[in-house]
């Protein structure tokens, strides 16, 4: 297991290395630099600001100084915002977009697995039907037009809750957790109810059930535990989807965190912001991914013996 | 569990609170004014920064040795409660105030401003403002690196309190220039105590190390949060200042930007348009909240004259002739704006451009006729390219079709990103491109000099050496009379050679708060928070 474990953690580096390669590539042959502006600035003005960011040197000299800084931990001044380093801006607005990605899971998990349990045990019924269509719903409503309607009728008719802002008011994490937590609620609502349908079916149920257990004990300490295994499986990539894909709900809801420095820093050619923010980004989708392998592994006997071979 | 779902539940219900007040309300207990301002400002060294979100900022961190009224805009006394002009017209002298003070309490010196304007001239700072301070004796040779001697540039402390500034000729307009941020003085010692003099990736403008000279001074700068000020108890009219503060909110998505006025968390937005489909409903609101106020700017498309077929001065004017702006202003972009036929707005100093040409259908025909294309037989497909923004589409949109209507041509229309549209713009890889110009200060020479031969924000690759000879001719006029005829001769070559086609004049578009008082439209869109105060509505 510790062995499998290293050997996935060293070869996430040539992956990391190549997102970086092809990242810096990429924002260098998008045409617009840094420093386009409407009024534009004087070439000796350009000269001096390209100077100031090694950006007069050739591409390759600047990718090796760029690696050979990120390695020991520094991602380079943001061209935007010149008092800040990216590393001091990912620092401060990384937790605030975990924070935000934590909430939605939870939400996600809590609420599409009791949602999807509750379909599963009645199923073909209407008590299976509604939810599971409320759940396609879900999935079909993007987070940019269900946010807007949610601060439609909490925040402007309702008045319950604010609409913007992060930690600046009570229950101002409400709305964009609700609003990014959504669609992933519904995947696991109908991840679960599909897991439980086909645990509910083994003959160990109808043992259990043989035996003479109530129905919730049966649920709660034999089909559970693997009814909800296709949710594990998804956990991962909905972690890492929560965290990378937060930027439109931080954008609706005026939130601080690492989503919206990463679109504003396509739109501003900030190119170390960029790179550092697809480090950072793909690191998170790495670790997720690891982790739920993991989890999956201790979780199923048969994986577990498969990885400890490997 | 149950403990659990209680928990939760009460948490929820009491995060649903309706009794406790907005931020707007809670604003107007507090007299702390919140602001939608656009976008993060790139800065607040007012030396380094640009952009309106940073030029707002300033308005309440920053003074310069002259302030302009909010509602008349005529120069007065800020930093500097007088002034002297030398019969040559080239060397003014400045007393700077006896109470004058930085927000740490020490005494503001004419030596202050001889540093810091040395600092913004300094080529390893590269100040984008550079060029504004050329009007100075000395200052292009020093900023370009020419020479490092920098009593050579017209600005001098004759003692503590008197600041003397040579011009190389008499300018109209210097005083204006004084309230841009790029001419405010900085403190040496907090910059020194961070970097070197022209070092200009620097910490001295987070709030822990900030000091300012203006009525409110930085306490806190969460990026894309909030930046918060405070009021500046050393300002030297703190007396008279009401407000305890203003927030500014970087909000950059227009419909983000509604919702949180709607909902209570600002007092008034502050970016430079409001999504169109928006205005109608603030309109029908109570209390006036929709403000819109002419602005000194320009709302115009360029045609690349290098290219065929806009290398035909024929084809640019009947372009010009065929658009309906009184239609493109009502029916589109509803804001309020005037339709324009100049690249210069009128201004509240008393220049007005004559008009030379008119919404003409038949005329447009015609020329286009002579140019070879009867009834738009055998014209080409043309681009018109804009950046990507909801109301230049439409805008785009409305052309498109007035063109086709009138004249028989069609238009694609292209949509680009911000930066690759203005590559595309400076490489002249365009037919035709919008375009638009806010002035930095209240003079017509403001719009004029874009068009020059070498003006870096000249992109239709049209170039008139007469044009540029009365351009150059407006640098040594004083006489006010003499500039205007100089500005009409300029205006009159515009609307005969077309470069430009002249579409609207800009509308600031605000929404206020019926709260906010003292706060007033102007064409500068300058609003100094020094007289603004936060009343409750009854």
């Amino acid at each position: 297991m510790w062995r499998y474990t290293l050997k996935r953690i060293l070869a996430a580096v040539p992956v990391l290395f190549t997102v970086v390669l092809i990242t810096f590539v990429l924002v260098r042959v998008a045409p617009g630099g840094p420093f386009d502006e409407e009024r534009r600035v004087s070439a000796q003005v350009l000269e001096n600001l390209n100077k100031r960011y090694d950006l007069n040197l050739p591409i390759y000299q600047q990718f090796i100084n760029y690696l050979a800084k990120a390695v020991q931990g520094d991602l380079g001044p943001s061209y935007k915002y010149p008092n800040r380093t990216v590393s001091e801006i990912i620092a401060s607005s990384a937790p605030v977009t975990i924070e935000l990605g934590f909430y939605a899971l939870c939400f996600a998990v809590l609420f599409g697995s009791v949602v999807g349990v509750f379909s599963s045990l009645t199923p073909n019924t209407w008590r299976d039907y509604v939810p599971m269509s409320v759940a396609m719903i879900g999935i079909c409503i993007p987070s940019f037009v269900l946010g807007p309607l949610l601060v439609l009728v909490f925040g402007i008719h309702l008045e319950w809750l604010p609409v913007s802002g992060w930690g600046s008011s009570s229950g101002d994490k409400l709305l964009p957790a609700l609003t990014l937590g959504a669609a992933y609620a519904a995947y696991v609502a109908r991840l679960s109810r599909g897991g439980m349908l086909e645990v509910l079916n083994q003959d160990y149920i109808r043992t259990a059930r043989a035996k003479g257990l109530s129905e919730w004990q049966v649920i709660s300490r034999h089909a559970l535990r693997g009814g909800l295994r296709p949710v594990v499986a998804f956990l991962g990539p909905a972690a890492a989807g929560l965290l990378s894909g937060s930027f439109v709900v931080e954008t609706i809801f005026q939130i601080p965190g690492i989503g919206r420095f990463f679109l504003q820093a396509a739109f501003n050619r900030d190119y170390t912001m960029i790179l550092g923010t697809t480090i950072f980004f793909s690191f998170l989708i790495i670790l997720f991914n690891l982790l739920t392998d993991l989890l999956q592994t201790w979780m199923d006997p048969k994986l577990r013996q498969a990885s400890s071979r490997k | 569990m149950k403990i659990v779902i209680v928990l939760a539940l009460s948490l929820l219900f009491s995060a649903c609170s309706k009794d406790s007040l907005t931020p707007a309300e809670q604003g107007v207990l507090d007299q702390i004014l919140l602001i939608a301002n656009s976008d993060e400002p790139r800065e607040l060294d007012p030396l380094l920064s640009t952009g309106s979100p940073e030029h707002n900022i300033h308005l309440a961190l920053y003074e310069g040795l002259v302030t302009k009224h909010p509602k008349t805009l005529a120069i007065e006394p800020g930093v500097a409660e007088s002034w002297s002009l030398s019969e040559d017209g080239r060397t003014y002298r400045f007393k700077i105030r006896d109470e004058a003070r930085w927000s740490n309490g020490e005494t503001i010196t004419a030596s202050d401003y001889v540093w810091s304007w040395k600092r913004s001239l300094m080529p390893a700072l590269g100040s984008e403002w550079g060029y504004l301070k050329y009007y100075l004796e000395g200052a292009e040779a020093y900023h370009k690196g020419e020479t490092d001697d920098f009593s050579s540039v017209g600005v001098k402390a004759l003692d503590d309190k008197t600041l003397e500034i040579t011009l190389v000729a008499p300018c109209h307009f210097f005083l204006q220039l004084l309230d841009h941020y790029s001419y405010f003085a900085v403190h040496p010692e907090t910059i020194l105590a961070h970097g070197a003099i022209d070092q200009p990736v620097s910490k001295w403008t987070l709030p822990e190390n900030w000091v300012g000279n203006g009525p409110f001074a930085l306490s806190k700068w969460v990026l894309n949060d909030v930046i918060e000020t405070k009021k500046n108890e050393h300002y030297w009219d703190a007396a008279n200042v009401k407000l305890n503060g203003v927030n500014f909110y970087p909000i950059s998505d227009q419909q983000a930007e509604v919702r949180a006025f709607r909902s209570g968390k600002v007092h008034l937005t502050y970016s430079a348009s409001l999504a169109i489909e928006k205005i109608p409903y603030f309109k029908k609101q109570p209390g006036n909240v929709l403000r819109v106020d002419p602005i000194y700017a320009s709302y115009y498309y360029e045609f690349n004259t290098q290219k065929e077929p806009f290398n035909d001065v024929r084809v640019r004017k009947a372009f010009s002739l065929a658009i309906d702006r009184a239609l493109l202003t009502e029916r589109v972009s509803k804001a309020g704006e005037t339709p324009s036929w100049s690249l210069v707005p009128p201004d509240p100093n008393g220049y007005e451009p004559k008009q030379y040409f008119n919404y003409d259908v038949v005329k447009a025909k015609q020329l286009l006729a002579e140019a070879g294309y009867p009834e738009g037989d055998g014209f080409p497909t043309v681009e018109l390219l804009y950046n990507t923004n909801d109301n230049h589409r439409k805008i785009a949109l409305a052309i498109q079709q007035m063109l086709n209507q009138n004249l028989g041509l069609q238009i694609e229309l292209v949509n680009q990103e911000w930066k690759v549209f203005l590559n595309s713009r400076r490489d002249l890889e365009h037919d035709i491109a919008r375009a638009g110009w806010i002035a930095d200060y209240l003079d017509p020479s403001n719009f004029l000099e874009i068009l020059v031969s070498d003006s870096g924000q000249n992109n239709t690759g049209w170039e008139n050496n007469e044009y540029d000879h009365i351009i150059k001719q407006l640098k040594f006029t004083q006489d006010v009379n003499e500039r205007r005829a100089l500005f009409e001769q300029a205006n009159k070559i515009l609307a005969t050679e077309f470069p430009v086609m002249p579409i609207y004049i800009y509308t600031d578009v605000n929404i206020v708060a019926p709260e906010v008082k003292g706060w007033y439209g102007n064409v500068m869109h300058y609003h100094p928070y020094n007289r603004v105060y936060l009343e409750a509505q009854k």
